[in-house]
């Protein structure tokens, strides 16, 4: 017989792509893991945030100060959310992460300013993310130079030393120096348990199919919540060494301070550890093989990643992207840990992001427990 | 081929509780049916044997039994619950041993037995496995992982685990596939022993006919359907077939010269002769006249089942294809 080595390169090639077509699964994940990228990195992600929310404080109301919010609404960086707080609002909204920014001009400011004393106006911004702010702030600078020559007239628009007429002071809550790892590494905790609780349970019950234990576990009498108990609350365990690690790190290591209630952080890492189970779960019982439940908690790793407010500031993105990323348990768990770590929320602060997750938590659960066969059709 | 220790137990009363009772058993995978309106009764303490091909729906039928599988049509009671609604109650006294190792390989035998007590509650669960430890013999590779183990170890390890609950219905999966002559000799010896001594009630898939032989009852199965049924010796007088064995030279060119020349269809090699089967001697001792040469020689035997069965596929072929 005559030997034919193209032939035989031809036949391993044309075996991997009939598996390849065989395999819907991957092959959908391999077109649509690259779109997702294209798109959210495309799209979704935008490093120069702008319409944040801002609240005014205003002890003074005339026809400067009006032009000063105007201004600052006409840059594109703010959007004025409430333009008549109490000092006390406006501290909670910033605590509470409503508004990013508080701006507060004092009573006598007009006054002031047309006497040419140089008055301070106040502006706060919650600088948990660097990355969130710094734009804004300098379009602020920017504004607090030109604006005043436009707006009075002359010789009174600028004192001695050309400096403006009046001084802005900014004030950047809770991370002042503008530290990145302070606002990273809290984050991290919540990406971590993300990755690595979803692949290591989504492979829990295919594993089970692949190896055919599955027929033993369903001639028992077992049931079916049991089997999906029983899988997750091991790897609770895991979660909670994965969050201590990172909270040892975090307070050694790069020395972020913890200004708010560890026991309360690790009770809110408990519904988020179980949210991201409760997807792994839901994952291997549609999966057909580990691959496939590799590849499915990776679809679900990456908009956790990149639409959550970890790698780029949630409200740089647009609405869509915004409302996906709502959904997603590791947003309101960044909003949880930054708000514990860095701002020192308690429970009535973290309260409004605990029951978005256990939503999504109940939903993944449901899920699961609906699609787990207990025959092997 | 008569076996002395059937004869004693087929004697047993056809009035014993039933323990298996379906009609109409049916399983439609998306393109294939695979088990076709088969009806079986098993009565209590029988060893009941499930014979038919590779692919034949044999493991398709006992996993609608014990609940694994939800049947397409059909209906019936196994230990005298209804498969169709209780298969929990079904689980909790069955014990399953599956064609293919089932138990998990990363853990170790004793774990593997541990394991399965708690699922289904064993009560006294410590002692009941150190005792099933015992009996199967593996009490020194307690510790062992069950992936390491060889096929008859792991055969008897499935077997313990389908033990521990003391189930009154044993469905075994082709258990003795790939296991050594003395390990099934033993196997079956303890499948007996349970099922007169205690009332175990067995249904058994095999390849091997001298397993048939020992059953107390068969059931054939080809393409899905029930082909025919009945215990071993009733299986024999009425298939009324008439079998040479042909030894000589070149039997692989003189089985191709009979079955193509002759029509003569069942030409089978057993070992070192050649079975020709049929319900026409005429026919056969014809064809021989025309084919053997001095050199081979031909005798008449007593039919086996393997014949029997050769027989029934051959001439139920013409009604599949
Ligand atoms: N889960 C399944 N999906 C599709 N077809 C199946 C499935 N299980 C078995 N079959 C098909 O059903 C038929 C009977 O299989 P099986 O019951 O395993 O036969 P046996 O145990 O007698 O060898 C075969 O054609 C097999 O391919
Ligand atoms: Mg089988």
């Amino acid at each position: 017989m005559r030997r034919s080595p193209q032939g035989r390169l031809a036949a391993v090639v044309l075996k991997e792509f009939i598996q390849m077509r065989r395999d819907r699964l991957t092959f959908a994940m391999m077109v649509g893991i690259p779109l997702m990228q294209l798109i959210l990195f495309g799209f979704a992600i935008n490093t120069d945030p702008k319409r944040l929310p801002t609240g005014i404080v205003s002890g003074d109301h005339s026809r400067y100060t009006r032009a000063l919010v105007a201004a600052m609404a006409n840059s594109g960086y703010f959007r004025i959310v409430d333009d008549d707080m109490t000092e006390a609002e406006a501290d909670r909204a910033i605590e509470r992460g409503s508004v990013q920014f508080a701006l507060t001009i004092p009573p006598d400011f007009t006054r002031k300013l047309l006497r040419g004393e140089r008055p301070r106006f106040l502006v706060e911004a919650d600088g948990t993310d660097p990355a969130a702010t710094s734009n804004a702030l300098r379009a602020l600078e920017g504004i607090s130079q030109r604006i005043w020559q436009k707006e009075l007239p002359g010789a009174t628009s600028r004192v001695a030393g050309g400096a403006p007429a009046a001084s802005l002071a900014i004030h950047a809550r809770y991370n002042p120096e503008a530290i990145t790892q302070y606002n990273i590494v809290p984050g991290l905790m919540g990406v971590v348990l993300t990755m690595t609780m979803v692949i290591i349970t989504s492979l829990a019950i295919t594993r089970e199919k692949e190896r055919g234990t599955m027929e033993h576990l369903l001639g028992t009498p077992v049931r079916p919540a049991e089997v999906m108990v029983g899988k997750i609350v091991p790897y609770i365990v895991v979660g909670y060494i994965q969050v201590v690690l990172v909270l040892l790190a975090a307070a050694f290591l790069f020395r972020v301070p913890v200004r708010g209630s560890i026991p309360l952080l690790l009770a809110c890492a408990l519904l988020f550890i179980v949210a991201n189970l409760s997807v792994g779960l839901t994952f291997s019982t549609v999966a057909k093989n580990q691959l496939q439940a590799v590849q499915m908690s990776f679809f679900f790793f990456l908009p956790s990643i990149l639409l959550s407010g970890f790698m780029f500031p949630f409200r740089g993105m647009p609405g869509w992207a915004q409302m996906i990323g709502s959904a997603l348990p590791l947003t309101h768990f960044l909003r949880i840990v930054r708000g514990i770590m860095l701002k020192g929320n308690g429970f009535a602060d973290v309260a409004q992001h605990l029951v978005p997750i256990a939503a999504f938590c109940a939903i993944a659960l449901a899920i699961g427990i609906r699609r787990y066969r207990q025959t092997l059709d | 081929m008569e076996n002395p220790q059937r004869d004693r137990t087929s004697a047993a009363p056809r009035e014993r509780e039933v323990i298996v009772d379906v009609r109409g058993l049916t399983k439609r995978f998306a393109d294939v049916l695979a088990v076709d309106g088969v009806d079986m009764k098993i009565r209590r303490g029988q060893v009941y044997g499930f014979l038919g091909p590779n692919g034949s729906g044999k493991t398709t039928f006992i996993r609608m039994l014990c609940g694994l599988l939800e049947p397409t049509a059909g209906e019936g009671t196994c230990l005298g619950y209804d498969i169709l609604t209780q298969q929990r109650e079904i689980k909790h006294h069955v014990g399953y041993m599956t064609q293919r190792f089932s138990l998990y390989e990363d853990l170790t035998v004793r774990e593997n037995l541990d394991f399965t007590a708690r699922l289904y509650g064993v009560a006294d669960r410590p002692r009941r496995v150190a005792q099933s430890l015992e009996e199967l013999g593996l009490a020194e590779r307690r510790n062992q992982l069950a992936g390491n183990l060889s096929g008859g170890w792991k055969q008897r390890l499935s077997l313990g685990c389908a033990l521990l609950h003391q189930p009154r219905l044993l469905l075994l999966d082709e258990p003795t596939a790939g296991v050594d002559p003395k390990a099934r000799r033993d196997f079956w010896e303890q499948i007996q022993t349970m099922a007169e001594k205690n009332g175990l009630t067995v249904l058994i898939t095999t390849h091997y006919m001298d397993e048939a032989e020992r059953c107390h009852e068969l059931s054939y199965l080809a393409y899905g359907r029930l082909l025919v049924r009945g215990t071993p010796a009733d299986l024999l007088r009425h298939a009324a077939i008439r079998v040479w064995a042909i030894r000589g030279p070149e039997l692989n060119a003189l089985a191709i010269a009979l079955r193509e020349g002759d029509g003569l269809e069942q030409v089978v090699a057993f070992g070192n002769a050649l079975h020709v089967v049929s319900d026409d001697p005429a026919r056969i001792r014809a064809a021989l006249g025309r084919h053997l040469t001095p050199a081979h020689t031909a005798e008449e035997i007593e039919p086996g089942l393997d014949d029997v069965f050769i027989h029934l596929m051959e001439k139920s072929s013409d009604n599949f294809s």
